[in-house]
């Protein structure tokens, strides 16, 4: 069987990750136990002015409230933010999807939905292109076998992950979005057999989430795993580490960040 | 003033922000008739080359768009809005597009990247153009796409990107004032703004 390589001029991206609810952005561990960490548009002005190569925004609530909220933010960012912007969060309908890229999104990330409707993966990497599409999957790694989770972490999917992966595929997912909730904002590090997993077996490009503690564990996901891309949340919030430094250290240990 | 064509193919918002960022002047055309008034056209779009070009004629807009890129006057497609510069498209099936620089859309070649070809990539320029001027050497823009197209001639090839092979990245017709860019400029940051800018000093 082929590897998928992630061809080495391909920059390496850097993808802080803004968990919303109510308006604001927080911060949690393990999926629980969240913490203000401030306004979502005052952080995407400073991680754009950052260089950052995206940012991700994820709904950890998707009430019809904070739905439209949501909205608003991304239409406030994508007028200043110049650089691509996904949101996820209790998608479940094509039309939302069409709403979002209108206020000026340009990915969706869907997690939940995606087990249950395999049209609707179908139908919107169709209608908008597989690149729009992002399925998210959280998993749990219980009696060294991997678990996935539906409902931000709180419902048990009854799929393996192997047989997810092919299906969102055949499905025209344009990439994935992974996270170990176990180690979501523990930051000792991200899952490198996790990444190395599924990068075995897709073509897709991924982007693997949670652990993230400091700038080494940014380069050793880097070089020991074929991921495309770098989600991250706590290891910004918390200490006074940030984008520009975290790119200082990718270029001294040889990752090849964009030029900007 | 630089029109901006609404043809139901997503990111056209995304164009129109970065122009009022940049403090240009511009137009959403949703009616082809206001094609011909315009100074500049930008054809924006994300999503499938067949489904673009049928919304494209369904909305009537194929024959001004040509008309007006036959002109002279400055044409600019992104992405997708690139793509239907070409002759024929390949996804999902072979369909015409508007003809107006000679080459096909074609799925990347490629046994072990992956496919889309999505993330900050640099250039090499091959033919200059005035939409460069001032643009960093170097720098790395933002692509997502699987097709690619394949000019007929090297000499509508402005730059390229390295993706397993030498993938056509800025393309443009004989004359100059049809342009095509590959990534999205869009959302290329300040590099990106800079090649917008360039398109409307053109």
């Amino acid at each position: 069987m082929k590897t998928f390589q992630t061809f080495k001029l391909l920059k390496q991206r850097l993808i802080p990750t803004l968990l919303l609810r109510d308006g604001r952005m927080v911060k949690g561990i393990e999926f629980d136990n969240y913490r203000d960490t401030g306004d979502p548009i005052y952080a995407s002005r400073v991680y754009n002015a950052q260089y950052v190569d995206e940012l991700v925004f994820l709904d950890i609530d998707a009430t019809n409230q904070s739905r439209a909220t949501n909205k608003d933010i991304i239409a406030k960012v994508s007028k200043e933010c110049f650089m691509p912007l996904t949101i996820g969060g209790g998608i479940k309908h094509i039309d939302e999807i069409r709403d979002l890229l209108l206020v000026g999104a340009d990915k969706v990330v869907i997690n939940t939905a995606a087990y249950d409707n395999d049209d609707l993966i179908r139908s919107s990497a169709e209608m908008f292109g597989s690149q729009c599409v992002i399925v998210g999957i959280d998993v749990r790694l219980e009696n060294n076998e991997y678990i996935l989770y539906k409902n931000s972490g709180k419902v048990k999917a009854d799929i393996s992950l192997l047989d997810h992966i092919k299906r969102m595929e055949a499905n025209g997912a344009g990439e994935f979005f992974i996270n170990n909730i176990s180690r979501d904002g523990c930051m000792n590090g991200y899952d490198l057999d996790l990444i190395n997993i599924i990068t075995k077996n897709t073509k897709v490009p991924i982007i693997a989430c949670g652990g993230a503690g400091n700038f080494m564990h940014l380069v050793d996901a880097y070089k020991n795993t074929a991921v495309s891309g770098l989600a991250m949340a706590s290891i910004f919030h918390f200490g006074d580490n940030n984008p520009i430094r975290a790119r200082a250290h990718l270029k001294n240990n040889k990752i090849q960040i964009k030029e900007v | 003033m630089i029109g901006i064509i609404d043809y139901g193919m997503g990111n056209l918002h995304s164009v129109k922000n970065a122009l009022e960022f940049l403090g240009i002047e511009n137009q959403i055309i949703a009616n082809p008739s206001e094609i011909e008034s315009m100074d500049k056209i930008i054809i924006p779009g994300v999503g499938s080359f067949k489904r673009a070009m049928d919304n494209l004629h369904e909305k009537n807009f194929v024959e001004p768009l040509v008309k007006f890129g036959n002109s002279g006057k400055y044409l600019l497609g992104i992405c997708l809005g690139m793509q239907l510069l070409a002759e024929t498209g390949t996804e999902p099936t072979i369909s015409s597009g508007l003809g107006l620089i000679p080459g096909n859309i074609e799925l990347l070649k490629s046994d072990t990247l992956r496919i889309p070809h999505m993330g900050w990539n640099g250039l090499t320029i091959k033919n200059d153009h005035p939409i460069l001027e001032g643009v960093k050497l170097g720098a790395d823009f933002y692509f997502v796409h699987s097709y690619a197209f394949h000019v007929e001639s090297d000499e509508n090839i402005v730059a390229v990107t390295q993706y397993g092979y030498d993938v056509p990245a800025i393309v443009k017709n004989k004359t100059g004032n049809i342009i095509g860019i590959q990534f999205h400029p869009e959302k290329s940051q300040k590099q990106g703004l800079k090649l917008i800018e360039n398109f409307s000093n053109l």
